[in-house]
């Protein structure tokens, strides 16, 4: 079966006053209907600018090459108005900030029903769904809430009516990048719960973008950990995680600061995330990379299959889960 | 060492800090965990003199501190202050070398009697920086060297006490991972004192000898790091406890 949405050596260069920026480097993978991906990463990764360009909402000057096949179509080069009508419909997407996507003005109820609108439904309707996917959204009282106005919720809240926003046009792919960075823990678990639910209910696939490796391991069923502009490894995460197929991803499972088990500080890796700014050659992670020897630095790793689900990025990734 | 009984810290009529009573011995870590707005920042401003307390007594070695303005020098360089934010905390334009001597020329009974050069290099070092980035501007560097910068401005000073509110919260998980083992190895080397606030429990345990725990301005528990996260009495802990993601739950398993 063909996947939902397929990315294939996606590539997004910006223009800087230094010249071109090539920000996302040949980044491939799948999402399958009703399944959830995750997308990891150090800051400057690139992993917005992968997500962003799934959406089409890039900055101006931003120049894209290779394919993103949406059931099989290749929307990269469809026409404005297919990508408009993909946008907002068959794809929603949740921001790390729902303040700068939700109307200031207007009431969260409006802004919600609006697509339904739209599309040409009842006023009483609109109204009935509104409220019903307030409800899936997790928003207590929802008949009373939706007459709020955004700066009436707290930040939790608005999570969850830009959910209910997401949810109105009946998306099949929901974009989700860093939807519960802002929050505070209990509230974060309450809102990576609601989502999972979501996806499993509704039958939804989701890209789910985090820095945060704790994040990704909870609500995503593939993982595609990126390294400055470029998929370093992806397969299915317990997997990944299990067993990584790459030191980066090893380094990324060793340092995250765990409750149980105080090992996340034992042997840190030296050095800073590279930049697309200053890509070292070779392989990126080269400078920081325990298992780094004479080819990385002159040989750019291809991704490629090194078990059954399973890509790395590297040339030596049979040695990184052995060593 | 210092010791906070009873604090108290008002906004017009709004409690931020009712009544908390906290204290870190020497060579000690203890970690101040709680959501937003239950009041860390406040507890840690009042600590270092930023904020003036309506109630309640801070005392450092047992003699009483006041507001940082009146506190004897001394006093005052004792207690130093890393924030979340390493950008916004040093001054963009200044020279990595500069900022370190302001400090020096702030607490002068700590600046080194030799070589100030020589001296900046050492520190650099100290915290894992090479001494070229003596000469760099602030907004040269990344998130992680500007931090390594702050904890180096900090202990120029040779404090007794670090106060470190957010330190790691905004750096990636590689680099924070650095800043913590840098910490960790500081506080060995120098014999500090810290009270390393977050509201990542996983981060506050890789480093706290003893966990605090704030809720609405109250502290609801306190005690050794290992008892807090293996066997919590209060609810409101708990819930903080279930709601901390880890790695090896399996997904499909978020908190309760
Ligand atoms: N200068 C101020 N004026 C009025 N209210 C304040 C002020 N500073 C803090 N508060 C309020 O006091 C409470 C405690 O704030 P504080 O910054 O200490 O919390 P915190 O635990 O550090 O939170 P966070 O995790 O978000 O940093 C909050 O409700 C905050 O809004
Ligand atoms: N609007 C923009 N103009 C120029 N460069 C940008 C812009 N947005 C992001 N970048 C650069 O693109 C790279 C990838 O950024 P981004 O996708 O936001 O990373 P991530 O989401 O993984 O943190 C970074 O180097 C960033 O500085
Ligand atoms: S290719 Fe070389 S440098 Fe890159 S991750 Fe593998 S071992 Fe490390
Ligand atoms: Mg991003
Ligand atoms: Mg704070």
């Amino acid at each position: 079966m063909s996947p939902l949405l397929s990315v294939a050596g996606l590539v997004v260069d910006l223009p800087s006053p230094a010249g071109v920026l090539r920000v996302v480097d040949g980044v491939s993978f799948d999402i399958p209907e009703a399944t959830t991906v995750g997308l990891i990463g150090e800051s400057g990764s690139g992993k917005t600018m992968t997500a962003n360009a799934v959406i089409g909402l890039l900055p101006g000057g931003a120049v894209l090459d290779g394919a993103l096949r949406w059931r099989g179509e290749d929307v990269l080069r469809a026409d404005p108005g297919r990508r408009r009508r993909l946008r907002g419909r068959e794809i929603a997407m949740i921001f790390q900030d729902p303040l700068a996507a939700l109307n200031p003005t207007q009431r969260i109820g409006r802004q919600v029903g609006e697509i339904l609108r739209r599309s040409g439904m009842r006023r009483d309707e609109v109204r009935r769904r509104v409220v019903e996917l307030f409800d899936r959204a997790g928003i207590p009282e929802p008949s009373r809430r939706l007459r709020n106005y955004p700066h009436e919720f707290s930040g939790g809240m608005r999570q969850r009516a830009m959910i209910a926003l997401a949810l109105a046009g009946n998306p099949a792919l929901l974009l989700a990048d860093e939807p519960t960075t802002a929050l505070d823990v209990t509230v974060q678990a309450r809102i990576l719960r609601l989502l999972r639910s979501i996806q499993r209910d509704e039958g939804l696939a989701m890209l789910l973008v985090s820095h945060d490796l704790r994040v990704v391991a909870h609500v995503a069923h593939q993982v595609v950990v990126m390294y400055a502009g470029r998929v370093a490894e992806r397969g299915p995460t317990s997997a990944v995680l299990s067993r990584p197929a790459h030191p980066y991803t090893r380094a990324l499972v060793q340092s995250v600061p765990a409750v149980r088990t105080r090992t996340a500080i034992a042997h840190p890796l030296p050095g800073a995330p590279a930049s697309p700014a200053r890509r070292p050659a070779g392989c990126a992670f080269h400078p920081r990379c325990p298992l780094a020897r004479e080819r990385c630095r002159s040989e750019q790793p291809v991704v490629r299959q090194v078990a059954d689900g399973r890509w790395s990025a590297c040339h030596f990734a049979g040695e990184v889960s052995r060593s | 060492m210092i010791e906070v009984r009873e604090l108290t810290v008002k906004f017009k009529r709004f409690v931020a800090v009712d009544d908390v009573s906290l204290s870190v011995a020497a060579d000690e870590t203890v970690g101040l965990v709680g959501e937003s707005g239950s009041g860390k920042t406040t507890v840690a401003r009042a600590i270092v003199g930023l904020q003036r307390p309506d109630s309640g007594t801070i005392t450092l070695d047992g003699v009483r501190l006041g507001p940082v303005a009146r506190r004897p020098k001394a006093r005052q360089r004792a207690i130093q202050m890393v924030f979340q934010d390493p950008r916004s905390s040093l001054n963009p334009l200044m020279s990595v070398a500069s900022i370190i001597n302001e400090a020096w020329r702030t607490h002068p009974d700590s600046a080194p009697t030799g070589d100030r050069t020589m001296a900046v290099h050492r520190l650099l070092e100290d915290v894992g920086l090479d001494p070229s980035v003596a000469r760099h501007r602030a907004d040269e560097l990344s998130g992680g060297q500007c931090q390594r910068v702050s904890i180096a401005r900090a202990l120029a000073v040779k404090p007794r006490l670090l106060v470190c509110d957010e330190a790691v919260s905004a750096l990636d998980v590689s680099v924070q991972a650095q800043i913590l083992r840098l910490l960790v190895d500081l506080r060995r080397r120098h014999r500090l004192s810290m009270l390393f606030i977050s509201h990542d429990l996983g981060v506050v345990h890789q480093i706290a000898d003893r966990i605090a725990v704030m809720r609405g301005g109250v502290l609801v528990e306190e005690g050794p790091a290992t008892e807090v996260l293996g066997s919590p009495r209060h609810d409101y802990t708990r819930s903080l406890l279930d709601a901390a993601l880890e790695l090896n739950t399996h997904h499909g398993e978020v908190g309760k």
